[in-house]
């Protein structure tokens, strides 16, 4: 079994009514999956329990070795730490950033390294640095986020979840809240990191983002994946008749 | 019998509740007013509340008014009036005269006209059972020695020199705080220390009775009909003897009273008077003298009172502002009983006076054994208080932090309370700069209510200064205005810094 991340059964309601009812996938090593779908059809829900920032009702999610489990009862420390040792391991990136803005983009990449992982402040920014050349952000080091325009933002956050090594990166709409002209630069870094073989999970509405970059697509309905597949299955012969009228609107 | 003696009884009710209006409308036909000031939180033997029946006043001072008034053929009326406000309340025409243990002295004759005294007494040293050394002022140097602020043995104790003067609101105070060793002496009235000191078996006298004082009625100065019917009156009283047998029913007839009753009996009418040592300072003042005057203040307030103003008021913020934060997170994110404490105690803290909390510290502490300085309970009392209120500021500036701020700390792996130091209190303290500045703005002028506790800092320097020479106004205004200038550099430094901070959030520059 080679695959990084596992779900099954994937459980979830909010106030009764389910926003995620028995979701199942996996997800290989270096492999870019993009899930789309409607609003609301749980998407970012479904994102947010990858990480533990939802907590879902049933079912399991593995990343790695690490398996969250409802069935498993662990005490509420125990959990905790099960937790924070999943977050790790799992990149998250957000639609409205989430920069620290009292930190600079320097200290916001060195930040969870040195506090989370112990790593001295020099090695941090040594390898803050470097990624933060990677996103071309190499000469913003000492501006503050309000200082970027947004899709210096997005880079910034991405090389501050890179900077913890993790595993797998998730994005939730990462350019959903980009003017159209910024949009490109952030797509472009997710791309060179797929070149790389980094894992990562996107929930995104840019559709030809997906047909050219994803390895897989998985669309989301009421809760449910309706049709997985490769691009060229889901965006050239959609078998499902809600998968076309989506497609419809943003092709 | 029983059931007509109720019908009766309502019957009366009603014509009196009934009569009411028409009694207060016919009041040419009643005896005259005669409405007196004092301060029944005084205490025995002058005004004090009936033990029996709290909002009944009894005292000497009140039969002895009830019998002045009955002589003059007038009513006596009671009103209640703090004491440092009593001749300011004369003045002002709350009441026609002040009967209340006022020592007459040449600085307060600048203000008010006195009747003949009517009691004479001297000021009488309290210690310790155990104590030998102490037996007259030259003995109290070195000693801390309570007293009452701005009474004549206040000032007799500053004369002296060498001691540190404690000067209390109240003598239960002052004589519970000798009990506890916080103070070596207490110096007060005799008839006080009589009331007071004297049945504590855990006190006793020390050396015989200190100067000459006697007591008289002030009335206003424009008011010579009225002085002249007081004095008449209180001669009568004085020749019959009725006086004596108010005295003696409260016991404090002394030798002194004796015979400064005889010398007016015999048509001395202008008894002896305390010849004030302040007396060179009440003279009429030119105003450049009077400029001067203020001049000469200011080192006094700004060397006296402003530091420990100051020191108290920057302690007790700190002490505030440290435990606030605890609070609030408490608050915030600990589990179910300790939160609801924590929610409790801003509730009791913010929901009582800050007057009543320090009472508490100072002189109900030492009930079960804690017993603190009165710097280190100013600092403790104003901090418990306004702990409360920066709990609610960090409260709000944490909960204004955006939710994404949390998730993204705890994405990145982090402990709660990693997220909370690194990440949630940061960006929280720079918004709740300008509503802790205000506190600390509110809290240096409330550390002035210290002053209760026996602590001298500018406010308690001001009374000090105001009672002394009678100027509540341009002493009044000097001191509001070193609060203002002293509080001014914190309202800029607090701008400064929070100008300083926002520039991390400029939108400007790319």
């Amino acid at each position: 079994m080679n695959s990084l991340i596992s779900v099954s059964n994937l459980q979830k309601s909010f106030g009764g009514s389910a926003a995620l009812s028995g979701i199942s996938f996996d997800v290989q090593v270096s492999e870019l999956t993009v899930i789309i779908g409607p609003s609301g059809c749980g998407k970012s829900t479904l994102l947010r329990c990858l990480n533990g920032l939802e907590l879902f009702d049933g079912g399991m999610v593995r990343i790695g070795d690490i398996t969250l489990d409802r069935k498993a009862n662990l005490s509420h420390g125990d959990f905790n730490n099960l937790l924070r040792n999943l977050r790790e391991e799992v990149g998250m990136v957000f639609q409205s950033f989430n920069l620290f803005p009292h930190l600079t983009v320097l200290e916001n990449v060195v930040l969870a390294p040195m506090v989370v992982r112990k790593v001295d402040r020099r090695s941090a920014e040594e390898k803050a640095r470097e990624i933060l050349n990677k996103v071309g952000l190499g000469e913003r080091l000492q501006h503050y986020p309000s200082q970027l325009s947004g899709g210096q933002q997005q880079r910034a956050a991405i090389a501050r979840a890179l900077a913890m090594s993790p595993k797998v990166m998730l994005y939730d709409e990462p350019t959903s809240a980009l003017d159209p002209g910024l949009v490109g630069e952030v797509l472009a870094i997710m791309r060179k990191l797929d070149d790389e073989g980094m894992t990562q999970v996107v929930v995104t509405h840019e559709m030809n983002f997906a047909r050219d970059v994803a390895d897989r697509v998985i669309v989301l309905a009421e809760g449910e994946i309706i049709e997985s597949g490769s691009p060229q299955e889901i965006f050239t012969a959609p078998r499902d008749e809600r998968t076309r009228n989506f497609l419809q609107r943003y092709l | 019998m029983k059931k007509n003696y109720l019908c009766s009884l309502l019957i009366l009710t009603s014509i009196f509740l009934i009569g009411f209006p028409f009694v207060t409308t016919s009041r040419a036909q009643q005896p005259l007013e005669l409405k007196w000031g004092g301060d029944a939180e005084g205490g025995a033997p002058y005004l004090l509340p009936n033990p029996k029946n709290p909002r009944e006043i009894v005292g000497f001072e009140v039969d002895l008014m009830t019998s002045l008034a009955g002589q003059m053929g007038r009513k006596s009326v009671f009103t209640q009036n703090q004491w440092d406000g009593l001749i300011p309340g004369l003045q002002r025409g709350n009441y026609d005269l002040v009967v209340n243990g006022l020592e007459i002295t040449s600085d307060r004759k600048q203000q008010v006209d006195f009747s003949i005294p009517y009691y004479a007494t001297g000021e009488q040293l309290s210690v310790r059972t155990g104590e030998n050394s102490i037996n007259s002022l030259a003995d109290l140097k070195g000693k801390i020695v309570g007293t009452l602020k701005f009474s004549l043995a206040q000032r007799i104790l500053e004369r002296t020199g060498g001691m540190e003067i404690r000067s209390y609101e109240n003598q239960n105070n002052a004589y519970d705080d000798l009990v506890l060793g916080r103070l070596d002496a207490v110096l007060m009235d005799w008839p006080i220390a009589v009331y007071y000191s004297k049945p504590n078996p855990k006190l006793k006298f020390a050396g015989p009775v200190i100067e000459q004082m006697e007591y008289g009625i002030a009335v206003n100065k424009n008011n010579p009909e009225l002085l002249k019917q007081v004095n008449e009156g209180l001669l009568h009283l004085i020749k019959t003897g009725e006086l004596r047998r108010i005295y003696e029913k409260w016991d404090i007839w002394n030798d002194e009273t004796g015979r400064l009753f005889t010398k007016l009996a015999s048509g001395e009418v202008h008894g002896q008077v305390y010849e004030d040592f302040t007396q060179n300072i009440t003279k009429q003042l030119t105003w450049s003298e009077r400029l001067r005057r203020y001049a000469g203040y200011l080192p006094v307030l700004l060397i006296q009172g402003a530091p420990m103003t100051l020191l108290i008021s920057l302690l007790g913020m700190a002490f505030a502002v440290a435990l606030g934060l605890i609070l609030a997170l408490i608050y915030l994110y600990a589990p179910q009983p300790l939160s609801w404490l924590s929610r409790a105690y801003v509730e009791i803290f913010r929901g009582t006076p800050l007057l009543i909390q320090l009472y508490l510290i100072f002189y109900g502490l030492p009930n079960i054994g804690i017993k603190l300085s009165p710097i280190v309970a100013a600092v403790v009392g104003l901090g418990l208080n306004y702990a409360a209120y920066e709990a609610e500021n960090y409260r709000a500036g944490i909960q204004a932090i955006p939710r994404g701020q949390m998730e993204a700390a705890l994405s990145l792996g982090m402990t709660r309370a990693q997220m909370l130091r690194y990440v949630i209190v940061p960006q929280a303290m720079r918004l709740v700069i300008p509503p802790v500045t205000n506190d600390f703005i509110a809290l240096f002028k409330d550390s002035s209510i210290v002053s209760v506790i026996t602590m001298v800092e500018l406010t308690k320097v001001y009374g000090q200064l105001a009672s002394t020479y009678y100027d509540y106004i341009g002493v009044g205004l000097l001191t509001a205005g070193i609060y203002f200038l002293m509080g001014m550099p914190f309202v800029r430094l607090a701008r400064w810094v929070e100008i300083r901070l926002a520039t991390e959030r400029r939108v400007e520059g790319v």
